[in-house]
Parts: structure tokens; C-alpha cells; sequence
């Protein structure tokens, strides 16, 4: 059997149950008593600044009044109104750098009201329940393509079925979702619910999935555009940054939402191999989340190596500790210049400002998690190495929008794509129905 | 340490705190344990006639009010007095009194309007060797129907009647227990004292439904489908219960009759602000009933605690020191000018006091860039509101405006002397100020 001490890259380094339990619900759901007790905390700010800090602008006072009179579905409605990824920002929304940072409380206290729970308190109990909670208008007769399945795509496949519209949506991987179902920490999201959430949106009516579909593969954006009124890229980020330097080809380098993908596919995480000393190079959510899940998976050691200081790092603080609190160790300052081993990797060299010679870190898995970027050409104005969009997500192709991560402008957050997709799709009804 | 003995009506006990006449004091067991925990003293359970005893429902006979981490904040009884035979209580009142002879035992007693009722009564309640009676005049619910308890209370000259009988036929002191369900409570102490009680005590439970089942459609407390009003206590009714106090010791024809104050007495200083408005003593019923007799030992050391602070030697120090001071709205000083003034270090900007006086008040807080809060001088009327919503202690206070500066509402510049409504130009029957 093997133990967290065996070199290389190896399965079951702990009890499976024992990996199973590491990968339980992060923060278990309130019970409905502390749900009450944890609405009673808010102020029911005037223009609420927690409002202010949601990118989709639930009205989050409202809601949280609603917990607290008993109404905890109607709590839900009026956050999917807004976000009708509203469960699944719940788990994985940075609401330490949003609604919660913002709270009056947080400033006052250091203790803000637990907005992210009781979001999802609401949107649970509205989840529970049989149907979906909308009524889709009279059909249009129009019909819009949406490529992707991730929050950007669905928010506005959602927002567009509602009012009537048919949609299509075309999704490269076997499953929609996105990084909801591919990205994320598996402990953010458990159960399955970011497959779960999907199914349930789709109770809306209206549309349809097409998976194994990929723009650029069997898909044309001109086809796309001829064949529908409309046509919205939620493409994400499909491509991965390369590390430069050398050695990045050896075996057990990946980058880091390789890795990722497959913890959230596997159906026991005990079978997934990981190594003993893991060097997960990155500095951003993504980071963290491969870092922390190695940790839980059983390797000896795992170390976060990121290039510039704490504060830089767009792992809020709150990530960081996380992090910490599961055993990562955060390195900071520290480039890497060379990857080395013979065949596998066995060590990294970094620089580091205090050091003249190169600091050196011992790995059998290095996870690179320094940034994704736009896969293929879609023939759009792009800005920076994103689609440049105006307004609601205009390109700069008419009849063709884009949101989410693909989009320029974003902060790559979930809760970001859903208000483009959704905004998008409100400028697509707005077209499609001007002046008829 | 501060000496919390109280001397009411002669009737000593180790400190002011009595527990009210109700399920707390209802048997013998609860007494002593009572008694063993250190309250001062006991108002038994109300007694009824000799003879079969009253029944109580067998379904739920209380409602509640919660906060949100379920507080209790007020509770709801349709309860009627004791549901145990007379000679048991006064057989166990006595073995209580002989082995607690330093507390106060009170009997609480309802009987018909009649004076054959208390003739036989009252012999028997003496005999047990209570140090006094108190008459419940207050029950709302179900005894108000047979025309006793509230029934009484609100008809001053039965209140008066059944207080005379009582002291011509005992040496007992009387306590009359006085209904709140009533527009006017000076009206029964005047009553009360007329009829030459010792004492009043108040207040009783209010008349009160404190929900309804929306899938049923009944009142609750709900016995199979239906409810009553039951009497409201506990801490939701103590401004009701001061107020009345109040009323009654500043009255003139009631000035100076002891009063046992009573009503949503949950901490010391609950108690200690009853005192301060004329109460000899307190009762205390809803607070024991939800956190169990060891309450009365926060009560205790934070009586005398707060005594020692203020350098009072014993409870008559203080006692009625806030009277004085309680007066009517014409009489309040209009000179008296104040203005909100926010704490911006204190303030975290959640704009509650912005959305109360914009929306239901005096648009008298300006929102600034940045969310900073900031009072308008020239359209506070100083109601305080923003005070009341602010969840930060003393982020807002009102402070006061030297005379002479000008108060920038009115343009007025503010008079050093005090000047009240009798002799203001706008008041059609003012008097000249002489
Ligand atoms: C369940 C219950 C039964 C009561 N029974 C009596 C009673 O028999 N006689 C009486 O004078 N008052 C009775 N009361 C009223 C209390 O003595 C007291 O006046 C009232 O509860 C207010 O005090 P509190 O707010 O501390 O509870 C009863 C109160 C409750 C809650």
C-alpha cells in the first residue's frame, strides 16, 4: 500500500475513505435555525454596498429579509431573477472580495453576515423542490446558438428561453458546465451539483445541448450566424499558458486544470495518482485549488510558488488561508528558471531576489497554473488576447456577442460570466424584438 | 456590599425580588427550590373558593414571541389560578413558612364578590402564617368571566369593596393586584387605596393574541381550532407595566402607597429601574418561567454590584428617585434644543439612519460620496429617530445647544430658560408666564 511518502506519482496515498471525507462540502449548508439567526445579522443596508460589490446585483438585503420571515424559496426567486446561477455562486463565489467584503459588518467587525450560506440556503430550498421556478414566454420563433456550456453560456441560454426564444447550445466536452463541472475545487461543489444545477436550469424549456461540438472543429462562427438569429460565444479560456523554461515537457508537469478536471471526473479520488512533493506554480484561484486538493488527495508535501508577494496574489487572503490551514506551504518571490530530472521530473530551480544562487525545490508533480488563455481564431476584433466586446457583450461582428472568461473586461469569476450571459441575452431579446 | 433587605409593609425579606403568583409559586416543591435558589420571598398561586377547583385546558395554554435565535421576548397563558385543592396549598404554604421564616410568603387570593367568601377565606389564609395577602384583580382570561379577576380590576368600586372587606376582617396587609387591561390604572389604585390597601402591585397579564395559525386559521395558543386572548407578559410588556407604575406614584391621591412593581423583570436592571420608579419591590414571573430560579442570582449581585457603583447603602436610597422626574408632556422644556450628531469613526455606513429620516421623517441626513452620513443642522428636529435605528451604540447622539447659539431649523436663537407649552404663544390657552 502505498503512504504519503512514496515517491512518484501514485494512487490511494490515504485511506480512501479518509480522501473521501478530505473532499467533503467545504462549508456545510445552515440548518434552517441558524439560517434565521444568521439573517437577523443584517442591517438591511440602505443602497446596500453588498449589492453594489455583486457582479449580478442580487439585492441581497431582500433576500436575506426573506430568509428571515420564513419565505426562504421567495428568498431564492429574487436571487436567480438576477443569477439563476445563483447555487453555484453560492459555493464558489470570492464572496470574501465581494458581497461579504463589502458588508458593513465585515468592516465593522471583521464578521460579516454569512451572505454566501444563506444565499445558498435560498437557492437550496428553491432547488429542493419539484419544477423550476419560471415560466418560459410564447415561443418567438427565433432561434440563437450559444457555444459553450459553461456560466456565461447557460446564464444566457436561460435568460433567452424565458422569453421565448429557442436555443441551441454547442458544447465542446462531453458534459455543459464549464468550469463549473471541470474547473473548481471538487469541495466547493459536491454531489455532483454543478450537473445537477444544469438539469435543473434546463427545466426552463427551450433548450437544447449539443455536446462533442466544438467551434473551430465542426463548427464555423459563419455557419453559426447563418443558421440563427443570433449567436452568443461563451467560449471560456480553453488553452493553457506554457511555462518557459526548460524541462516543462517532463512527465509529471501538467498544467494545473488538467489535473483539476480529472480530480472532478473521478468517481473515487482515491484511484487519482498524485506525488509525493507537489509544486503547484500559479497565484490565482486555480492554484490554490490544485494545491489544496493534492493536499487532500495525500501528498507529503505541497508547495504554492508564486512569483511575486502575498499581496499580489489574486487568491484573496482568505483562499491563502485556506490553503495554509490544509497544509500548503506559500512561497512567494520565486520564478522558476528550469525544470529538471531525467524523464520525470525530480526538482525545480527558482530565482529568488534574496538568493544569488537558485533556490531549489524538490517535486515529482508540478502543476502549472499560470493562466489560460482564448483558444482558435474566431475572426473577431479582439482586445489583449480576448474578445474585444462593447456594451452587453457586443463583438465586432453583428449578430454575435460574447461574455464570460473569452470576453475582454471580465475578472474571470463565475458570478462575472453569468451577468454577461445574462446581460447579453438581454440585448439579444432587446434586437431581436426592436421594432417588430 | 450593598444591603438588599427590603422592608415592604413591614414584611422583611433578604432582597427585593418575589417571584409573582403563578406557576413558579404553585406548590410546595417549587417553593422550596425557589426559596433554596435565594428569592426574597413568593406570591403563592391564586386561590379560589373551598370546593372543587377550578379546571385548566388540556391543550397548550401559553403563546411566545421570539426573537430571531428564539429569544423569548413575550409569552401568551390562558392559565386560570390554582387547579389544586385549597387545603393542600394551604397545608404546604405553611410548612413552607415555618421552615422559611426569614422570606416573604404572600397568598394570592380570588374569590367571588361576595363577603361571606372572604369572611371564609381569609382565617384560613392567616392561619398558614403568610406575612400578607394580595388580591388578584388582573387575571384576564377565563376568571374575567365569571366576573373575578380582571372583571374586578377594571370596576374601581369593586376594587374597593372587596379591599375594605379584607381589612376589616384580617391583619394581614393587603396588596391589591392591578389589571393593565384598563385605559386609565390611576383610576383602580385610587380605587384600591380608598379602600385602605397596604399596597398595589401591578401589572397583571395584558389581553393579548400573539398569532395565528395562517394554515388553520386559529389564535394561538390553539385548542382544537380555537383560541382565546390570553394574558401577555415578559419582556415585551415592561414599558406598559412602568409606565403604569409611574402614573401611580406620581398621582396625587396615590402619591407614596407602596407599590410591587411587576412586569418583564428579567434582569437586574429591570428591576432596579422599577425600584427607581417608586416599587418597594419586585416580581418577577416570565424570567424565572424561561431560564429557572438561578436567574435570581444575576439579579442579586447586579443590584448590589451596581448599589456599591453608585454608593447606595440600601434599596429605599434609591427607591422612587426617578418619580420626580417623570411629568407631563407640557410641562417639558421646548427651550431644551438638541441635534443629531454622527460619530464618523463609529459609523460603518450602512445609511439606516439616511433611509429612516429620508423616507419617514425630516430628509434631515445628507448621503455623501463615499457613504458618509452627515445630519442637516437646519431640518433636525432632533427626534432622535436616527438614534433608534443606528445599530452602533453611540455612533449618534444628541447633543444639546448652548443657549445662545442659533438653532439653524427655526433661525431662532436658544433661550437659557426653561419654557413649556402652557406658555407658549401658539398654545390658544396659554397663560402668561408670570
Ligand atoms: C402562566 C401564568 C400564570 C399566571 N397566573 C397568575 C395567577 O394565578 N395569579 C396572578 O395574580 N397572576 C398570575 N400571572 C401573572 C404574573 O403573576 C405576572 O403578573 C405577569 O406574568 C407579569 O410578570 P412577568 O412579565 O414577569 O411574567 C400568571 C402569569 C403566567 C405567565
Amino acid at each position: 500500500m502505498p503512504n504519503a511518502m512514496t515517491p512518484g506519482l501514485v494512487p490511494e496515498r490515504l485511506d480512501p475513505q479518509e480522501i473521501r471525507d478530505n473532499f467533503a462540502d467545504l462549508h456545510p449548508p445552515l440548518s434552517e435555525h441558524q439560517a434565521h439567526v444568521a439573517a437577523d445579522r443584517c442591517y438591511f443596508c440602505y443602497d446596500a454596498p453588498c449589492v453594489t460589490a455583486c457582479p449580478t446585483a442580487i439585492d441581497i438585503p431582500l433576500f436575506i429579509r426573506q430568509i428571515a420571515t420564513g419565505r426562504p424559496e421567495d428568498a431564492g426567486r429574487t436571487i436567480f431573477e438576477q443569477n439563476i446561477l445563483g447555487g453555484m455562486c453560492a459555493r464558489v463565489c470570492p464572496t470574501e472580495n465581494l458581497c461579504e467584503g463589502a458588508c458593513v459588518r465585515e468592516i465593522a467587525e471583521g464578521e460579516p453576515v454569512q451572505i454566501g450560506l444563506l444565499q445558498r440556503h435560498a437557492t437550496d430550498s428553491v432547488m429542493a423542490r419539484q419544477g423550476h421556478p419560471f415560466v418560459r414566454s410564447a415561443p418567438t420563433g427565433r432561434h440563437v446558438a450559444v457555444v459553450g456550456g459553461g456560466p456565461a453560456g447557460m446564464a444566457c441560454a436561460h435568460r433567452l428561453a424565458m422569453k421565448g426564444h429557442e436555443v441551441t447550445v454547442y458544447e465542446a466536452r462531453p458534459k455543459p458546465g464549464g468550469l463549473n463541472e471541470y474547473g473548481i475545487a471538487a469541495y466547493k461543489t459536491v454531489d455532483d451539483f454543478a450537473a445537477r444545477e444544469v438539469d435543473w436550469l434546463l427545466g426552463i424549456g427551450g433548450i437544447t445541448i449539443e455536446t462533442g461540438r466544438a467551434l473551430g472543429e465542426d463548427l464555423t462562427l459563419a455557419e453559426l450566424v447563418e443558421g440563427h438569429d443570433a449567436v452568443f460565444l461563451g467560449l471560456g479560456l480553453g488553452g493553457v499558458n506554457a511555462l518557459n523554461a526548460p524541462g516543462s515537457d517532463m512527465t509529471g508537469v501538467e498544467p494545473a486544470v488538467h489535473f483539476i478536471e480529472r480530480l472532478r471526473q473521478a468517481e473515487e479520488k482515491a484511484t487519482l495518482p498524485v506525488g509525493r512533493n507537489v509544486v503547484v506554480i500559479g497565484g490565482g484561484m486555480t492554484a490554490v485549488d490544485a494545491a489544496v486538493q493534492s493536499k487532500l488527495l495525500g501528498a507529503a508535501s505541497v508547495t504554492l510558488a508564486y512569483r511575486k508577494g502575498r499581496e499580489a496574489m489574486p487568491a484573496s487572503r482568505w483562499e491563502q488561508d485556506l490553503a495554509a490551514s490544509k497544509g500548503v506551504q506559500l512561497v512567494f518571490d520565486v520564478s522558476p528558471v528550469e525544470i529538471r530530472g531525467n524523464g520525470a521530473v525530480t526538482e525545480i530551480a527558482f530565482t529568488h531576489p534574496e538568493s544569488e544562487a537558485p533556490v531549489l525545490m524538490q517535486a515529482d508533480q508540478v502543476l502549472l497554473a499560470i493562466g489560460q488563455r482564448l483558444a482558435g481564431d474566431q475572426g473577431l476584433a479582439r482586445e489583449g488576447a480576448k474578445i474585444a466586446v462593447t456594451g452587453p457583450g457586443r463583438t465586432s461582428l453583428e449578430k454575435v456577442w460574447a461574455g464570460g472568461d473569452c470576453a475582454a473586461g471580465g475578472d474571470d469569476l463565475t458570478v462575472t460570466a453569468v451577468a454577461n450571459g445574462r446581460d447579453a441575452a438581454e440585448d439579444i431579446h432587446a434586437s431581436l424584438t426592436a421594432g417588430g | 456590599m450593598a444591603d438588599l433587605t427590603t422592608d415592604f409593609l413591614g414584611i422583611r425579606s433578604p432582597n427585593p425580588f418575589w417571584l409573582a403568583s403563578a406557576p413558579p409559586t404553585d406548590k410546595e416543591y417549587n417553593v422550596r427550590r425557589a426559596f433554596d435558589a435565594g428569592w426574597g420571598g413568593v406570591v403563592w398561586k391564586t386561590l379560589g373558593e373551598e370546593g372543587p377547583p377550578v379546571v385548566n385546558v388540556n391543550g397548550p395554554r401559553y403563546g411566545a414571541i421570539y426573537g430571531a435565535d428564539r429569544r423569548l421576548l413575550g409569552l401568551n397563558n390562558i392559565e386560570l389560578i390554582t387547579d389544586r385543592p385549597l387545603e393542600v396549598n394551604l397545608r404546604e404554604m405553611k410548612a413552607v413558612k415555618r421552615d422559611y421564616p426569614d422570606r416573604a410568603l404572600i397568598a394570592s387570593i380570588m374569590v367571588p364578590c361576595e363577603e361571606e367568601a372572604w369572611r371564609k377565606i381569609l382565617p384560613l389564609v392567616e392561619e398558614t402564617g403568610a406575612d400578607g395577602i394580595e388580591l388578584n384583580c388582573g387575571c384576564p382570561h377565563g376568571m374575567s368571566e365569571r366576573g373575578m379577576g380582571s372583571a374586578v380590576g377594571q370596576a374601581p368600586d369593586l376594587i374597593e369593596m372587596i379591599t375594605r372587606w379584607c381589612k376589616q376582617m384580617t391583619r394581614m396587609p393587603v396588596i391589591v393586584k392591578l389589571t393593565p387591561n384598563i385605559t386609565d390604572v390611576r383610576g383602580p389604585a385610587r380605587a384600591a387605596k380608598a379602600g385602605g390597601a397596604d399596597a398595589v402591585s401591578l401589572i397583571n397579564t395584558i389581553n393579548s393574541i400573539t398569532s395565528v395559525d395562517l394554515d388553520n386559521f386559529s389564535p394561538q395558543p390553539t385548542i382544537d381550532g380555537k383560541g382565546t386572548h390570553g394574558g401577555y407578559c415578559g419582556p415585551a410588556v415592561k414599558p406598559i407595566a412602568m409606565n403604569m407604575v409611574a402614573e401611580i406614584a406620581r398621582d396625587a391621591e396615590t402619591h407614596g402607597l407602596p407599590i410591587s412593581g411587576i412586569g418583564g423583570i428579567t434582569t437586574w436592571r429591570d428591576a432596579a429601574e422599577f425600584m427607581a420608579l417608586g416599587c418597594g419591590n419586585v416580581q418577577v414571573c416570565t424570567a424565572a418561567m424561561t431560564y429557572g430560579f438561578k436567574i435570581v442570582d444575576e439579579m442579586k449581585r447586579g443590584l448590589s454590584g451596581w448599589m456599591d457603583e453608585k454608593g447606595y447603602a440600601s434599596v429605599s436610597d434609591f427607591v422612587g428617585r426617578a418619580v420626580p422626574n417623570v411629568t407631563d408632556w407640557q410641562y417639558l422644556n421646548l427651550n431644551y434644543v438638541t441635534k443629531a450628531r454622527i460619530d464618523q469613526d463609529l459609523c460603518i455606513k450602512c445609511g439606516r439612519c439616511y433611509a429612516a429620516c429620508e423616507d419617514t421623517s425630516h430628509q434631515a441626513i445628507a448621503m455623501k460620496p463615499g457613504r458618509v452620513f452627515e445630519v442637516k443642522d437646519d431640518e433636525c428636529v432632533a427626534c432622535n429617530l436616527c438614534v433608534d435605528v443606528c445599530p452602533v451604540e453611540d455612533c449618534i447622539t444628541m447633543t444639546e445647544l448652548d443657549a445662545g447659539t442659533v438653532d439653524e431649523r427655526t433661525g431662532r436663537v436658544v433661550e437659557g430658560e426653561y419654557a413649556n407649552w402652557t406658555t407658549h404663544p401658539n398654545n390658544p390657552s396659554a397663560q402668561a408666564a408670570e
